[in-house]
């Protein structure tokens, strides 16, 4: 609320609008509400990491769950998948359909497994060996393993696979991508969590802030006593708080922003050796610039949304004497 | 420019510090008010400024009858009323200019108006040189003094003090009413409420006396 005195040189030199003196009384307002916070630097500062740590702390499970899916969404692309044929298709018939199928431009590399190759590892592996036995004939078709060239995304791997498996010679497709659908149900759980975990933050978020207005309002009872006493608006009184908690909000999030962007960097390091490892093109994802802004934005929202209510409450209650 | 009809204030506890109080205040008058502590005089004066809600009666203000001004109103009505106390009620977190300032910004008066309105009204309590001192470097006059260029900083038609001269030896208090009377001079209307007769006597205004709430005497010199 300070009055800046040397307002002459800068002020517009037509008679001002009503806009210019409102936008002179926010300009004003939020400055003063900032020089406030200025001459309580160490409270102000510890608000300010407490935020930044409980705002930083969901939006780096965030970036991380990402980085997961990229790479679980990588290595699905170089999934393999299974071709069951027709139990009627002789070798030959089956051999010439995998050399058709390997021509092809999005796949690599077609094995075929026979029915007789099949049975005996499954004899090996099942231990159903002796009971196989009993059958007169073998159950199982000719399977073709299908693996898509590097190049392929997701859907033109779909793609491929109905492709094969419209064939007339198909008798099953099957994909063995359920263990990726089983990470991506954890990373769905991973999410809600971190949904809700993120949820309870900004309830502490807005205590804290809350609190700390609330204080800040007790501490400036006679100031705000005195300037309803002399005509004063409840908005009147309600602006600096409001411009505090604004404050309070941008400093958190850009701090909360420094942290992830910070230990994003420290990441990056170890995975690109780890990627080197694996001769993988495995990078580290860092935040859009939409999910930084997202997160100042949600900061910013906070703080005005805890001290509006904390204005709001307190200011109706302290009238005049 | 200020009528009270049969006004009663009776507190919660069922005292009542006015009672069945009628009497009218008119444009460009220096009225006192007087009386005992106790005797009602600062609730006369918060029953104007819409501190306080009369129990029964009315109370009309520069034509607004105070009853239909709703409570979002309020900030509104007193803006046009000028308002000094006995504590000053200064901040003291911010210089005299500040001070002087806050009545201009809450009513959102551009800075270029300001800075000259806040320095006409310190020339006029002749504390135009102090306006960059904290108030409570300031001697008890003289923060008296700040407080009256605050409450008329916004040049109001009305101008009530509840015991300006409180806290102030004579001779600062005799200062603080010829401030006072310059004004009534220019046509601002005064109710100030005093328990010191013999300064008011030496004035030579109207006054009011109250006891127990209820009017007791209003002795006017001029009839």
């Amino acid at each position: 609320m300070a009055v800046t005195r040397h307002s002459d040189a800068v002020a517009p030199v037509s008679t001002p609008g009503a806009f210019s003196i409102w936008l002179n009384r926010h300009a004003s307002t939020s400055l003063g509400a900032l020089g406030r916070l200025s001459r309580q630097p160490f409270a102000s500062l510890m608000i300010v990491l407490v935020i930044g740590v409980t705002l930083a702390l969901p939006a780096a499970i965030n970036v991380l769950v990402k980085n997961a899916q990229s790479v679980s969404g990588s290595w699905s692309s170089a999934l393999d998948f299974s071709v069951y044929l027709k139990r009627d298709l002789s070798v030959s018939a089956a051999e010439e359909l995998g050399q058709l199928i390997g021509q092809r431009a999005d796949v690599e590399s077609v094995v075929l497994v026979t029915a007789d190759e099949a049975l005996v590892e499954f004899k090996q592996q099942s231990g159903f060996g002796k009971a196989l036995d009993q059958l007169g004939n073998n159950p199982l078709p000719h399977t073709l393993i299908v693996r898509p060239s590097p190049g392929n995304t997701g859907a033109s791997i779909t793609l491929l696979q109905e492709e094969i498996g419209n064939l007339p010679e198909t008798d099953l497709v099957q994909v063995d991508t359920e263990w990726v659908q089983r990470f991506h149900a954890i990373l769905d759980i991973v999410r809600q969590t971190i949904a809700i975990g993120s949820a309870l933050l900004g309830i502490a978020i807005i205590v804290i802030i809350g609190n700390t207005i609330r204080l800040d309002i007790e501490n400036r009872r006679e100031e705000i006593e005195v300037t309803k006493l002399i005509g004063a608006s409840n908005a009147f009184v309600r602006r600096p708080f409001l411009w505090t908690g604004f404050w309070y909000g941008l400093l958190g999030g850009t701090f909360a922003l420094l942290l992830v962007q910070y230990g994003l960097h420290l990441l990056k390091g170890p995975v690109t050796r780890l990627a080197g490892l694996y001769q993988g093109n495995i990078t580290v994802i860092s935040l859009s610039a939409a999910e930084s802004s997202a997160i100042i934005g949600v900061a910013v929202f906070l703080g005005l949304f805890a001290s509006w209510i904390t204005a709001a409450r307190h200011m109706q209650r302290i009238e005049p004497r | 420019m200020i009528q009270l009809d049969n006004v009663t204030k009776r507190f919660p506890g069922g005292q009542e510090a006015i009672s069945e109080l009628s009497l009218t205040v008119e444009r460009g008058e220096m009225v006192f008010v007087t009386g005992h502590s106790g005797a009602g005089k600062s609730t006369l004066l918060r029953l104007i400024a819409l501190i306080e809600r009369p129990t029964s009666g009315q109370v009309v203000v520069d034509n607004q009858n105070t009853r239909f001004v709703k409570r979002r109103k309020i900030p509104a009505y007193r803006r046009q009323i000028g308002m000094v106390f006995q504590d000053h009620r200064l901040l003291y977190d911010r210089p005299v200019f500040d001070n002087v300032a806050l009545p201009l910004i809450i009513a959102g008066i551009h800075h270029r108006d300001a800075v000259r309105r806040v320095r006409a009204a310190l020339d006029q309590v002749g504390l135009l040189h102090k306006e960059k001192q904290n108030p409570q470097t300031l001697s008890a006059g003289e923060q008296q003094r700040v407080g009256i260029a605050r409450a008329i900083v916004t040049r109001p038609k009305l101008l009530i003090a509840d015991e300006p001269t409180g806290n102030l030896d004579p001779d600062l208090s005799l200062e603080v009413m010829r401030i006072f009377r310059r004004f009534n001079e220019v046509g601002v209307t005064l109710l100030i409420a005093s328990h010191d007769i013999s300064l008011i006597d030496r004035l030579g205004c109207r006054r009011i006396a109250l006891e127990d709430g209820r009017l007791q005497q209003d002795i006017d010199p001029w009839q």
